[in-house]
C-alpha cells in the first residue's frame, strides 16, 4: 500500500475538523436561516402559472406553500389578512403539490395570491434553497431577495418585520 | 443522598477509566501480565460504577426528586411511570449518561467474553475503550452533569416534551446508542491491531461478532425511530433525511460495509488495511453523529441540546479519537501486507463491489448532510438538502447493491463464474420479470419506477431464496435430506439469507409507497371522505381526559364497499403543562396496506381537518428491518463463535 494513500484519510479528517471548528465560532447561529440568496437576484424560474421574468419591477412577497403542509394551514389566515387588509402583493409557489389538492386547499381556505406557480417536482424550491415549507421571500423592484422567513409567519413577525420592510421598499 | 452517590460513582468511573486507558497499554508494551490484567478489572468496575450512576438518576426520576435540576427540567409527578424512566434519556445530560453506560457495558463485555483473545490485544482493546470512556465521562462531568442540585427544591417539574412521551421513542435511543457505541469495540480492535502492527484472519474473526451485534442494535434502533416518526408525526412519512437520521444511517451503512469486508479478511486474509479503515470510519461516523446532534452545528428538527461549549468539547474528543487513530493508521497501514489474490469476478470481488457501493452511499449521505455546513463555511447561502437530492443520488447507488446482492453469494471464492451464477438465477429473473409485467398491467400509467423497484426487490428476494435452496439442495434431494442439510448449514449462512431477504422486503415496501393515496379534507361530524377503496365517516368528536393531557377523540368509521369495518380513533392531545398540542394518529395496520388517519385542527364552523392515507405495504419497511436484525442474530449464534467459548470452558475446567 502506498504511503500517501494511508495519509489521505487523516488529511481529509483535518480538513473536516477545521470546518467543524469554523462552524462552531461563537458569533454564529446555525438556526438563523435568513440569507439563502439574500440581496441576490431571485432565481429565474418559469413555472406553469408564474414566471420570474413577468414579476420584475414590483415589490412583492413570494410565499412557498403546499396543501400537505400543516404549518401552511396555520399560516393561511394570516396571508388572507395580509392580502385583504394590507393589500400586500402576494404571490404563491405551490411546492411539490398535486394541482387538485392545491385547488381544494385554496377553495377551502381562500386564495390570497395574485398569481400561483406550480412547482410540481420541487426544482424551483431547490433553486430558492427552500428549507421547509412554508417560507416567505420579500423581493424588491430589481428582483432581488431582500428577506426570507422560514416557517409560518406569525402576527408578531408580520407587524414587526414583514410589513415595515415591505412599506419601506414600496416607498423607495 | 442517592444522587450524590451517583455523582460520586461517576467521578470514580472517570478515575477508573483513566487507569483503564493507561495501565493495560503500559502492560502490553512491557509484556506485564499484571498490568494487562488490570484492564479487565477496570472495565468491569467502570461498568458497575456507571451502572450505579444510571440507577441513581433513574431513581431520582421515579421518585420525582425535584431538587435535581435535570429532573425538574424533564419530569413531572403526573407523568406515567414508563415515561419517568425513559425520561432519563429523553434529554441531553441523561442521554449522554446512557451513551457512557452503553460504552461501559461494551467494555465489560470485552473483558468478560474476551478470554480467548491474545492478552496484549485484549489489553490494548480495553485501553482504547478506556480512553473513549475517559473522554465522554469528562464531557458529562464538566459540561453536562445530570446530578446537579438546586436549592430550594421545585414543587413540580416541567415535564417531558409531549412528542417524546411514546413507547416507540422510549426504547429507540437505547438501541441506537448500543449500536453507535458498539462500534467502539470494532474501533478499539482496529486501533489495537494498528498498535500491534498485525491484522490477520483471527483478528477479523474476533471483530466480526462485535460489529455484527452493533449492527443489529443499530438496525433495530433505526427501524424503531422510523416507525415512531411514521405513526406520531401525522403525515405518514417514515424517513425525512433529517441530519439526525442521517447521523444514524451513515454508521449503519458503513457498518454494513465493515461486516462484509471483515469476511474477506477472515476467509482470504486480504483487504486488511481497508477493513481497519472501515472500522475507524464507522465509529468516526457514530461520533460525528453525536457531535452533529449535540453541537447544533446543523439545524435539525430534533436537535435538543444546542450549546457551543459542548460542541467544542465534543469536537475536541472527535479530533483526539478520530484524528489520533487516523494518524496511527497513516503510520502503520502501509506495513499491513495483503494476502490472497483474487479475480474481479469472485466472491471477494463481489464483496469489494459491495464495499465500493456502500462507501459511495455513505459519501452521498455525508455530503448531503454536511453540504449546507460547507457552503456556510465559505459564506455561501445557508440551505438544507432534502428529498430531491437523495432521490437523485442515494437511490441510484442502492439499485446496483440490490442487483448484485442476489449474484454475490453465488460466486466462488478466488475466481467465480458469473454466467453460471446468472444461469442458476433464472428463476429470480423469471419472477422479477413477472412482477414487473403484472405490476405494469395492474397499474397502467402508474409510476413506472416503482414497478421496476418492486421487480428489483423480487429479484433480490428470489436470488436469496434460490441460493438458500441451492445450498440445501431443496427439491433435488428428498425433503428429509434437505432438512438435514439445512440443519447442518452454518447458522451464518442462514443469517446472511435472512438479512438479505430483509433488505429485499424493505426495498419492496419503499417502492410501493409510490402508490400511496392521500386525502386531506375538512369534515363535520356525519361527513365522510374516500381514500383508495375505503370510505371514512367522521361520526363524532368527544373530549377525553388522559393522565397528563386532554384529548379530542374522533370516532371515524371505516367502510369498505359500504360495509362497516370498525372504527379508528385519532386524537389531538393538549398537554396543559407545556401548552403543546400533539396529534395521535390512528392506524389500521396490515401486511398488504395501512389505513392511516390523523386528526387536524377544528375551524370555527366546527369542521375538523382529517388527513387520511392509504399506504400499500408500508409495514414491510420495518418488517424488513426486523428480519435484517434477526438475520444478524442468527448469524451471531453461529457455531464458529460458540466453539471458542466451549473450548474456553473446557480449558477453565481442566
Amino acid at each position: 500500500m502506498r504511503r500517501w494513500l494511508a495519509v489521505l484519510p487523516v488529511a481529509a479528517f483535518i480538513l473536516l475538523a477545521g470546518y467543524f471548528g469554523y462552524a462552531l465560532r461563537p458569533d454564529h447561529d446555525p438556526h438563523e436561516l435568513p440569507s439563502a440568496l439574500l440581496d441576490r437576484e431571485m432565481p429565474a424560474f418559469a413555472l406553469p402559472g408564474l414566471t420570474a421574468a413577468n414579476l420584475k419591477g414590483q415589490v412583492m412577497l413570494v410565499n412557498i406553500f403546499a396543501s400537505w403542509c400543516a404549518p401552511c394551514r396555520v399560516e393561511h389566515p394570516l396571508l388572507m389578512r395580509l392580502a385583504k387588509d394590507e393589500k400586500a402583493p402576494l404571490y404563491g409557489i405551490a411546492y411539490k403539490d398535486k394541482d387538485a389538492d392545491n385547488a381544494r386547499f385554496l377553495a377551502e381556505l381562500g386564495n390570497p395570491f395574485i398569481g400561483i406557480g406550480y412547482d410540481r417536482d420541487g426544482r424551483v424550491g431547490i433553486d430558492f434553497g427552500v428549507y421547509g415549507v412554508p417560507e416567505t421571500y420579500l423581493i424588491d423592484r430589481d428582483g432581488r431577495i431582500r428577506q426570507r422567513w422560514v416557517g409560518p409567519l406569525t402576527p408578531a413577525r408580520v407587524t414587526r418585520e414583514v410589513l415595515p420592510l415591505l412599506r419601506q421598499l414600496q416607498a423607495k | 443522598m442517592f444522587i450524590e452517590t451517583g455523582h460520586f460513582a461517576l467521578i470514580l468511573a472517570l478515575m477508573v477509566a483513566t487507569a483503564q486507558a493507561i495501565l493495560p497499554l503500559v502492560g502490553a508494551a512491557r509484556r506485564d501480565a499484571g498490568l494487562m490484567g488490570a484492564g479487565t478489572s477496570a472495565a468491569v468496575i467502570q461498568f458497575a460504577l456507571v451502572g450505579l450512576a444510571m440507577l441513581a438518576l433513574m431513581n431520582a426520576y421515579v421518585t420525582s426528586d425535584f431538587s435535581v435540576i435535570n429532573v425538574i427540567e424533564n419530569s413531572h409527578t403526573d407523568k406515567p411511570l414508563l415515561y419517568k424512566i425513559t425520561g432519563v434519556w429523553g434529554n441531553h445530560e441523561g442521554s449522554m449518561l446512557l451513551w457512557v453506560f452503553m460504552l461501559a457495558l461494551c467494555g465489560a463485555a470485552v473483558a468478560g467474553f474476551g478470554r480467548n483473545l491474545p492478552p496484549t490485544l485484549k489489553a490494548r482493546v480495553l485501553a482504547v475503550q478506556g480512553m473513549i470512556g475517559l473522554g465522554f465521562l469528562a464531557f458529562i462531568l464538566f459540561t453536562s452533569n445530570p446530578f446537579l442540585r438546586i436549592l430550594p427544591a421545585a414543587a413540580n417539574g416541567r415535564g417531558l416534551n409531549p412528542v417524546l412521551q411514546d413507547p416507540g421513542l422510549a426504547f429507540h435511543p437505547p438501541f441506537l446508542y448500543l449500536g453507535y457505541v458498539g462500534f467502539s469495540v470494532s474501533f478499539a480492535f482496529a486501533v489495537a491491531a494498528l498498535i500491534e502492527g498485525r491484522v490477520d484472519a483471527a483478528w477479523a474473526r474476533w471483530v466480526r461478532p462485535w460489529a455484527l451485534a452493533s449492527w443489529c442494535a443499530l438496525t433495530i434502533g433505526i427501524a424503531m425511530g422510523s416507525w415512531w416518526a411514521y405513526y406520531t408525526l401525522g403525515w405518514g412519512g417514515w424517513w425525512f433525511w433529517d441530519p439526525v437520521e442521517n447521523a444514524s444511517l451513515m454508521p449503519w451503512i458503513s457498518g454494513t460495509a465493515l461486516i462484509h469486508s471483515a469476511i474477506v479478511v477472515e476467509k482470504r486474509d486480504t483487504l486488511k488495511s481497508w477493513t481497519v479503515l472501515l472500522a475507524i470510519i464507522t465509529f468516526a461516523l457514530s461520533l460525528t453523529g453525536t457531535f452533529l446532534v449535540r453541537s447544533g452545528v446543523l439545524s435539525s428538527v430534533h436537535a435538543f441540546a444546542v450549546d457551543p461549549a459542548r460542541g467544542s468539547f465534543i469536537l475536541g474528543l472527535l479530533v483526539l479519537t478520530i484524528g489520533g487513530s487516523l494518524v496511527l493508521y497513516a503510520i502503520r497501514a502501509p506495513s499491513l501486507r495483503g494476502g490472497g489474490l483474487f479475480a474481479p469476478i469472485s466472491r471477494e470481488g463481489a464483496l469489494v463491489l459491495n464495499n465500493l457501493l456502500l462507501t459511495t452511499a455513505v459519501a452521498t449521505v455525508f455530503l448531503g448532510t454536511l453540504y449546507p455546513l460547507f457552503l456556510d463555511a465559505v459564506d455561501g447561502p445557508k440551505l438544507s438538502v432534502g428529498f430531491p437530492f437523495y432521490n437523485a443520488t442515494f437511490t441510484p447507488v442502492m439499485v446496483p447493491v440490490l442487483l448484485a446482492m442476489a449474484v454475490g453469494p453465488m460466486l466462488a471464492w478466488k475466481r467465480g463464474d458469473l454466467l453460471a451464477a446468472l444461469q442458476r438465477l433464472w428463476l429470480a429473473f423469471a419472477v422479477a420479470g413477472a412482477v414487473v409485467l403484472v405490476g405494469l398491467y395492474v397499474t397502467q400509467g402508474g409510476p413506472m419506477l416503482a414497478v421496476l423497484g418492486l421487480g428489483l426487490a423480487a429479484w433480490t428476494a428470489m436470488g436469496v431464496l434460490v441460493e438458500w435452496a441451492d445450498r440445501i439442495r431443496l427439491f433435488r434431494l428428498p425433503i428429509a435430506d434437505s432438512i438435514r442439510r439445512a440443519i447442518q448449514l452454518p447458522r451464518a449462512a442462514h443469517g446472511m439469507s435472512l438479512a438479505h431477504l430483509g433488505i429485499a422486503i424493505t426495498a419492496a415496501g419503499i417502492a410501493a409507497q409510490a402508490w400511496e393515496v392521500e386525502r386531506i379534507e375538512t369534515l363535520k361530524p356525519g361527513d365522510s371522505l374516500v381514500v383508495a377503496a375505503y370510505t371514512l365517516r367522521l361520526d363524532k368528536i368527544t373530549r377525553v381526559q388522559g393522565p397528563n393531557f386532554i384529548a379530542d377523540d374522533a370516532t371515524i368509521t371505516v367502510l369498505h364497499n359500504g360495509v362497516p369495518e370498525g372504527a379508528l380513533h385519532p386524537q389531538r392531545r393538549f398537554f396543559a403543562l407545556q401548552k403543546q398540542t400533539t396529534g395521535e394518529t390512528a392506524i389500521r395496520s396490515g401486511l398488504l396496506s395501512d389505513l392511516y388517519v390523523a386528526l387536524g385542527d377544528a375551524d370555527p364552523s366546527g369542521a375538523w381537518t382529517v388527513r387520511a392515507y392509504w399506504k400499500p405495504m408500508v409495514s414491510w419497511i420495518w418488517l424488513g428491518g426486523l428480519i435484517m436484525a434477526a438475520g444478524g442474530v442468527v448469524s451471531l449464534s453461529d457455531r464458529r463463535w460458540r466453539v471458542g467459548v466451549a473450548a474456553r470452558l473446557r480449558m477453565a475446567r481442566a
